[in-house]
Order: structure tokens, then C-alpha cells, then sequence
């Protein structure tokens, strides 16, 4: 097997602020060359996270390891401080020129000037704001400033990139470019980054694993995929856009098959649980299909339900479809299928979605509080 | 009418002939007020910078003082000076009252508050996640300290401005702790105090324009710089 190195690790991570207790992360590892993205709702503790990973806020409780040594006994702070780098979501830059920003953290580091200027010169570049490097920083945009601040970290070539919200105040076109940028630099560095963010698109393009955070601790951690797919509970289905969300009882099993009655109705499932045991079902709404009311249905789906539209609600390259099959399910439809079908608030409509389309959460697993 | 005229035209010709005792007076002048100012940058940004980076228990108390401090009676801070230094008082054995020293004491005990106040505004306006910024740059924390004292330079221009000011302009503490001696402790603004008394009014115009240009380059000064702050 493939050996994975780990940069960093906390284990009984604790913040407390003013007594009460704000983040409470019992283990957390970041593997080499690893983007890993915390998302959650404000508050979800994923800057104070971030703050404590950097050690820039103190825990209360709890150590940190940067590549197998305690953070504070074999690594002192400032050692630590100056091999990772971070960026928020002000760009927090100096009153001087952009070259002398992104030059600022070479000069704590007492790096030759040469050096400064070779690196400088490269960082800039990278980041397609070689022509601003005279400029003073006080007069660049919102986009050019994060840029700026981006390649100030890495000019530092550090060994972990924090980043908290850093594209949250930006417009979209810009936030899309620098997107863009950060995705090839990170590619072509390989930087192991570690990225708030309650932008779950943002958190799927970048990330090779995703950590849900709520109320201070991490809920759920695993592929992008997975998080979307399989969520661990009730409010991770619903933060990462499960639409449909209902409870049922597993009426029969067979292997994996499970028989499911929910608001009177029986459903076809793919899932582990026993037979009279209370789950939640969560349908993804890009996994249901709408078609035409109408006899003839050719489809490889199990569940097939006849309801009325009830809402369709524009959601920018699709329409969200609000149907209701005597329990609420809502699809996604491109703009196409919704001229196609001539959908109209009112009209009846067919919905079907595979056995595999659900998600079956056990409302007594350990996520369940 | 003519008293103005005379006086004023005399007093141009003190300056423009750079009459010794008038120059004597206005050099001194400067380096008195300039030395306290120095001494209160030091405590004051020192200080300012301090309380404006940390919190403890009565930092509001020790933030109201700071501002109180900054309307400080000259008289009130001669008048214990002069306590302080007499002869029989308790630092009475250094001697020094009645000698620019003891100026320099009372304007710098005058600008500190001043230049504290301004110190401490002007580190408090920079964005609180710029502390943090700093030492995820992997600054030290005296590299920090610097580099907020730079992030400041313009508002902390303005507290020199301001503490260089407020003692040049100074006459009640001066003439009480410096006794006014004739080329020995004598300032602009006690000197003019008296010559007016004496009724010798083209020295005391010549010294008072004096006192006018120092105010109006120091105004324009903090207005440059304030035009400069913001471009944005």
C-alpha cells in the first residue's frame, strides 16, 4: 500500500472564547500535497479552525504536529509560522508598492535582495500582475489585490496555504479568473492547501476531500463525491443541496434492496438497514426525472410517482421543479426539458428516480445526535 | 494704527537683517520643543502602541486618562514641575529648574499625552486582521510591532505635528519652570510674553510671526498629508 504522508495533524483540538467552547476537533490530518476544503455555514468555526491550524489563535487544549513534531516543543511557532502561509479574505495589504507586498515575507525572513527580486519577479508574473508592480497597493481592485495577496503567499514557498474565504468579497467574472489562476498555480506547485469556504461549488472544484463543519466541530469528512452522494446526516444533506429529505421505515430487505414506506407510499432503496427501522431518504434533485403526464412510461427507474407541479423556481442554468407526489420532491430540468415538456405551475407531471438515487441515513447511526 | 504699522515693519527687518537675539531666541525655541517632541515619540508611540495591541483589566480607564491627558493645562503641569524640581523639592538636588532642561521636562510631559492619544487612534484604526496577516507572513513579534508602526506612518505623522505643536506654542509651563532668562531660557512665546509687557511691540511681532509661520508649516504639513491618505 501506498504510503501517505502527513503534514500536518491536530488531535483534541479545543478553542474557547470567553468560557464558552468554539471549536472542539478531536483529529484531523492533512495528507502531502492534499487540497482539503472545510465548508460550513458562518459560524460553522472553520476560520477559527484555520486560525488554530496556523497557530495564530491559541487552543485551549490540544496539540498540533507539523510533519511529526509537536508544534511548541520541537518546532517553535515562528519556525512553523514561517513554512506555511495564509490568506484571508481582506487582502490585508502593506501601504507600499505591490512588488514590496509580495516581497514583504521574504524581507521578515531575511532573504538576500537578489533573491527577493528573482522570486518577486516570478510570483508576479504567475499571477498576471507583473505590470502593477510599481503601482502603489492602495490604488489596485478588489481582483488585482487578491491576486497580490496570493502571490505574497507564495513567494514564501510555503509547505501548507491557508486560505479563509479568500474569493467570498469578489465579483463573479473575478472570482471565476482567479479561480482559475490559484487552480494552476496549486497544480503546478503541488502546495498542500487547506481552504475555508461556505461556497460548496468552490469547495467541489478545488478540493480533493471536503470537511463539513456545524456548531464548531467537523460533521462529516470525504470525497467531494461522497459528501454530496452519501451525507452523513440530516443537515449535511440539506447544506450540500439535498433537496428532498424524508423520513421513512424499512418495510422489507433483500441483500441491499430495501422496501421503504414513506408518506404512505413504497420506494425502492439501495441501503443498509434492518426491516421496521425508522431512516431518512435523501433524494439529490439532479437525480430525479421529470416527464409529461401520460400512460406510457419507458423507464429503468423503481420509484415512479404522478404528482402536480407546484413551484418552478428559475436557479440559473436550470429550473428547480417543486412537485408534489403526495410528498414533496423536487427535480432539477434544463431550460429545454422545461419547454419541452411545456411545464407549468399547475400541470401534472410524472417523477421517477432510481433505487440507487437514495441516500439512506439510519436515524439511530453515530451522526445522529 | 501706527503702533501695527511701525511694529510690523521693524519686525520684518529683525527677521530679514536675522537680528542674533531674535535668531538666538527662535533656535533655541526649536530645539527645546524639538527635543520634547522626540522624547514624547519615544513614550508616546511606545506607550500608545502598547495599550492599542493588548487588552487587560482598565484598558477604557487607562484610554480615558490618555485622552484627558491631551487637554493637560500647561500651567498645572509648570506648576508641578516647579514643585518637582525646587530646591527643597524631591528631585530639587538635580538642580535644574530655571534651565532648559526643565522646559524640555514640562513640554515633554505636555506632548506625551498628546502624542499617546494619536498613537493609540492610529494603530487602533488599522484593520485588526492585519496583526494577524503579519504574523502569518512569520513576523516576530517586534518584526509586527514595526511594520504596524509603518502601516501607521501617516496618522503618527500627524501625532508629531500635533505634540511639536502644541509646545511651541507653549508659554504658561516655559516661564514657570524656565524663568525666562535672557539668552539662556528665553522662548518665542515667553519672550513675546515680554516684550508686550515691555511695550517693545516690534520684537514681540517679529516673534510672534515667527510663532505664525511654525503653526501655518505645521498645518500645512498635516494637510498634505491628509489630502494624501486616502486616494481612494
Amino acid at each position: 500500500m501506498k504510503e501517505t504522508l502527513q503534514v500536518l495533524e491536530s488531535r483534541g483540538l479545543q478553542v474557547r472564547m470567553g468560557g464558552a467552547l468554539i471549536l472542539d476537533v478531536p483529529s484531523l490530518s492533512i495528507r502531502q500535497g492534499e487540497i482539503l476544503s472545510l465548508i460550513g455555514p458562518n459560524g460553522a468555526g472553520k476560520t477559527t479552525l484555520l486560525q488554530a491550524l496556523s497557530r495564530l489563535v491559541p487552543s485551549s487544549r490540544g496539540d498540533i504536529y507539523f510533519r511529526g513534531s509537536r508544534i511548541g516543543s520541537n518546532h517553535s511557532v515562528i519556525q512553523y509560522r514561517r513554512r506555511i502561509a495564509m490568506v484571508f479574505q481582506e487582502p490585508l495589504l502593506f501601504d507600499t508598492t505591490v512588488a514590496e507586498n509580495v516581497a514583504s515575507g521574504l524581507r521578515i525572513r531575511g532573504i538576500r535582495r537578489s533573491d527577493i527580486r528573482d522570486i518577486t519577479a516570478l510570483q508576479l508574473s504567475r499571477f498576471g500582475i507583473s505590470h502593477l508592480a510599481d503601482r502603489s497597493a492602495r490604488t489596485l481592485s478588489g481582483g488585482e489585490a487578491q491576486r497580490t495577496s496570493l502571490a505574497r503567499a507564495f513567494a514564501t514557498l510555503p509547505e501548507i496555504l491557508f486560505l479563509d474565504e479568500p474569493f467570498a468579497s469578489l465579483d463573479p467574472p473575478t472570482r471565476e479568473s482567479i479561480i482559475d489562476d490559484l487552480e494552476r498555480v496549486l497544480r503546478e506547485t503541488g502546495t498542500t492547501t487547506v481552504m475555508a469556504t461556505h461556497d460548496l461549488h468552490e469547495a467541489i472544484r478545488l478540493s480533493d476531500r471536503i470537511a463539513v463543519m456545524n456548531g464548531g466541530r467537523i460533521v462529516q469528512t470525504g470525497a467531494p463525491e461522497e459528501i454530496m452522494n452519501q451525507p452523513a446526516d440530516e443537515w449535511v444533506a440539506s447544506f450540500v443541496g439535498t433537496e428532498t429529505i424524508l423520513p421513512g421505515k424499512v418495510a422489507e430487505k433483500n441483500g441491499s434492496s430495501l422496501l421503504v414506506s414513506a408518506f404512505g407510499f413504497t420506494m425502492e432503496a439501495i441501503g443498509d438497514a434492518v426491516p421496521g427501522e425508522d431512516i431518512v431518504l435523501c433524494i439529490r434533485p439532479e437525480h430525479v426525472t421529470l416527464s409529461a403526464f401520460g400512460p406510457s412510461l419507458t423507464t429503468s427507474a423503481r420509484n415512479v410517482f404522478r404528482g402536480t407541479v407546484e413551484r418552478i423556481i428559475p436557479a440559473g442554468a436550470f429550473f428547480k421543479v417543486r412537485v408534489d407526489c403526495g410528498f414533496p420532491l423536487t427535480a432539477y430540468v434544463t431550460r429545454n426539458a422545461v419547454d419541452d415538456l411545456s411545464l407549468r405551475e399547475g400541470m401534472p407531471a410524472t417523477a421517477s428516480f432510481k433505487a440507487t438515487a437514495i441516500h439512506v441515513i439510519r436515524r439511530k447511526s453515530p451522526f445522529s445526535p | 494704527m501706527d503702533i501695527l504699522i511701525d511694529g510690523i515693519r521693524e519686525a520684518i527687518r529683525l527677521l530679514f537683517t536675522l537680528d542674533s537675539e531674535v535668531m538666538g531666541i527662535t533656535w533655541l525655541s526649536f530645539k527645546i520643543s524639538g527635543t520634547a517632541t522626540l522624547i514624547s515619540l519615544v513614550i508616546g508611540i511606545g506607550i500608545g502602541t502598547a495599550v492599542a495591541l493588548t487588552s487587560f483589566p482598565g484598558r477604557r480607564f487607562v484610554v480615558s486618562l490618555i485622552n484627558t491627558g491631551m487637554a493637560l493645562p500647561p500651567v498645572v503641569v509648570g506648576l508641578f514641575v516647579t514643585i518637582l524640581l525646587w530646591r527643597n523639592g524631591p528631585l530639587g538636588f538635580l538642580e535644574i529648574l530655571y534651565t532648559p532642561t526643565a522646559i524640555i521636562i514640562a513640554q515633554a510631559i505636555i506632548a506625551t499625552p498628546i502624542v499617546t492619544g494619536i498613537s493609540l487612534a492610529a494603530m487602533q484604526q488599522l484593520p485588526k486582521k492585519l496583526r494577524l496577516q503579519i504574523l502569518a507572513l512569520g513576523a516576530t513579534r517586534l518584526q509586527m510591532v514595526w511594520i504596524l508602526i509603518r502601516e501607521a506612518k501617516l496618522p503618527l505623522l500627524a501625532a508629531v505635528m500635533a505634540g511639536f505643536g502644541g509646545v511651541i506654542s507653549e508659554v504658561g509651563a516655559s516661564i514657570m519652570v524656565g524663568g525666562n532668562i535672557k539668552g539662556y531660557s528665553r522662548v518665542l512665546t515667553t519672550a513675546t510674553v515680554m516684550e508686550t509687557s515691555r511695550g517693545n511691540f516690534d520684537i514681540a511681532i517679529a516673534l510672534g510671526i515667527i510663532l505664525l509661520v511654525f503653526a501655518y508649516l505645521i498645518n500645512l504639513i498635516l494637510t498634505q498629508i491628509q489630502q494624501r491618505e486616502r486616494p481612494r
